[in-house]
């Protein structure tokens, strides 16, 4: 019989729509707000504004043609550079995605209540 | 005809449809068809982004590119990869949690009217069928040149099985045909970078400095600016590249078949890899052909290098490892063109048809039987349109579609998760003007236009000097959202929008998997 019960309780959960404003107005949602944006915001103009200036060094200056390393060039380090920004964005990020995940959980779990 | 790559040939059809027989058994319901189910793992997901990704331009033209024109090829390498990171870092978690389809589904999620869902839809074929007649027309040259059947006959095979795979095998079918073609195709590429580097004796200080001398070019090979003079539309392109990946509809797609946003990241941060490690190994590609084929060679089998890496392959493993590259190239083709067609076909079944015209009231069954006409649509269209195009410019119908997708999708798609403002109005507005004046601004560049007979579609001069329109077209789809939205009169539903950023952000609400 209790089981039925909460059986029921969970299908009257899942159909009824919680209210989301009260879920954005709460502290925890706030703060999985306030910690994306700022780490993606930052990092994102980051990886634009260090994408942007391998083309636009070399479209408009030569700086980047003195060899660095024998006969490459420093335009071809810069390039490789772009190769380990990506993977290392890609690190980071699922590092701290699992900080947002257990704020997530929270969240939800609040929800729930 | 060389028989051992027709054979390899004949043995990836085959494989192919024996994924798709299989795939075919699992595909009874709309889920299935469109999404696998979302039953993909964050690895399997990962790799068919890779294998939907990388295709015949990426493998054949960027080694083309580096080869004839040395440095700015490379460009092509980096912009494809750095754009992963807006994926992963804009986009793919909140479309996961907002949309189950179609990308038309997140937007309207927010917005939804008829006229928003009728747009996006508009967008995501148009975006799609320019994306495959590409495709096509270079699996036509490819095919022709490396087995001598004729380009309709060749257009003729890849059309027809790419319309089995998805008429039969829906989204599971196309998922495993680029899981194995992404295999192939790093093993493909591994094998010939390995050779190449053996050649310098292992040691990247060698392969730079004999490449000075290895070319027409010479010292000038290694450096910026062979291939692009104009420093604004340089920046264009890039632009293009790392904007327009976040608006793909085949590549959106893609985050439907796994079951949450976790995995959706995980898949992209698994497609980076990948596809960084190919994109590294087009280095060697192209220096390889440079060196080895040699600038008149590579150019006597297709003026923009297309030919580079098979016959760079003939020359370091002889007709074996031609046959093999050759095949992995088809294999590749066919992978892309299979998820162009199930992301058209989607928009045109799922969009058009359940939501507008039958405003959700068609059944399971009804669905199904529209997404595989859709399908069989689509791929007639894109088949007749390809014949046509068989004397145009295949870099021009795929950098429209990236200008298209930057400049008609990503503003919506950023706005309507972070805009609270934003609105209906904005957002048919951004999307049409986005639209709009990218396929404009091309149609009136040196794409379409060159004073001398042959060299594009129309003999005159061109309007502007620009070949990608992105740096134009981008700013304005944003700026359209903007003022559409400002002018009016309508407020924004700022309920709604607290609905839409919770579950953006968390995944609330979002449908479980229905279990059969």
């Amino acid at each position: 019989m209790a089981m039925n019960e909460n059986s029921l309780k969970k299908v009257n959960n899942a159909s009824s729509s919680p209210d989301y404003t009260e879920i954005v107005q709460s502290a925890s949602f706030q703060k999985l707000l306030k910690q994306k944006r700022n780490f993606i915001l930052p990092l994102s103009l980051f990886f634009l504004a260090f994408y942007f200036t391998l083309p636009i060094l070399t479209a408009y200056t030569t700086v980047l043609n003195k060899p660095a390393f024998a006969s490459m060039t420093w335009a071809w380090v810069f390039a490789f550079a772009q190769f380990v920004m990506t993977w290392t964005l890609c690190i980071l990020y699922t590092k701290r995605a699992s900080k947002f995940d257990e704020l997530v959980d929270t969240i939800k779990k609040e929800a729930a209540n | 005809m060389n028989v051992l790559a027709f054979s390899l040939f004949l043995a990836i059809v085959g494989l192919t449809l024996i994924i798709t027989y299989a795939a075919s058994k699992r595909t009874k319901t709309t889920s299935d068809f469109y999404t696998a189910d979302g039953s993909l793992t964050g690895w399997q997901n990962g790799m068919a982004i890779a294998g939907d990704y990388m295709s015949a331009a990426s493998f054949l033209g960027i080694a083309g590119m580096v080869a004839l024109s040395g440095f700015d090829g490379f460009f092509y390498s980096i912009g494809f990869l750095v754009a992963y990171l807006v994926v992963l870092y804009i986009v793919a978690e909140p479309l996961r949690n907002l949309g189950k389809y179609t990308m038309a589904d997140m937007i309207a999620a927010r917005f939804n009217e008829k006229k928003v869902r009728g747009v996006a839809a508009l967008n995501t074929i148009t975006i799609s069928i320019f994306y495959m007649i590409a495709q096509l027309v270079g699996a036509g040259a490819l095919i022709h040149l490396l087995l001598g059947l004729d380009y309709v006959y060749s257009v003729l095979i890849v059309g027809v099985l790419m319309t089995v795979y998805v008429v039969f095998g829906g989204m599971t079918a196309t998922s495993w045909v680029q899981i194995v073609k992404a295999l192939l195709l790093m093993i493909g590429t591994f094998i010939i970078s390995i050779i190449v580097f053996s050649k310098f004796d292992f040691s990247l200080a060698k392969m730079f400095s004999e490449m000075k001398t290895a070319t027409p070019l010479g010292d000038g090979f290694l450096n910026p600016g062979n291939k692009f003079k104009n420093p604004l539309d340089m920046i264009s392109l890039n632009l293009a590249l790392v904007l327009g990946t976040a608006g793909l509809p085949h590549i959106l797609i893609r985050f439907f078949t796994v079951k949450d946003a976790i995995t959706a990241r995980k898949s992209v941060i698994y497609a980076t890899w990948i596809i960084g490690v190919f994109y590294i190994m087009t280095i060697f590609l192209g220096f390889g052909a440079a060196a080895f084929v040699g600038y008149d060679d590579i150019i006597k089998a297709n003026a923009a290098g297309n030919m580079a890496a098979p016959l760079l392959a003939q020359v370091l493993g002889g007709d074996f490892l031609f046959a093999f590259v050759s095949a992995v190239a088809f294999a590749t083709i066919l992978a892309v063109v299979a998820g162009l067609v199930l992301s058209a076909a989607s928009a045109f079944a799922h969009d058009f048809y359940s939501h507008i015209l039958r405003k959700g009231a068609a059944t399971e069954k009804e669905q199904v039987v529209a997404a595989r006409w859709a399908s069989i649509g689509v791929s007639i269209l894109s088949i007749i349109l390809a014949l046509f195009a068989q004397n145009m410019n295949v870099a021009f119908l795929v950098a429209l579609a990236f200008a298209v997708a930057a400049s008609a999708n990503l503003p919506i798609i950023l706005l309507t998760i972070f805009w609270k403002r934003f609105n209906t109005a904005g957002a048919v507005t951004g999307m049409l003007v986005g639209l709009f004046s990218s396929l404009f601004l091309v149609a009136i560049s040196p794409n379409v236009w060159a004073p001398e007979p042959g060299a594009a579609i129309f003999v005159g001069e061109p309007l502007i000097t620009l070949t990608n329109p992105g740096i134009i077209s981008i700013p304005l789809g944003f700026l359209a959202a903007f003022i559409g939205t400002l002018l009016s009169s309508k407020k924004a539903d700022e309920k709604k929008f607290d609905e839409i950023l919770v579950k953006a952000n968390t995944g609330m609400g979002i449908e479980e998997p229905v279990k059969h």
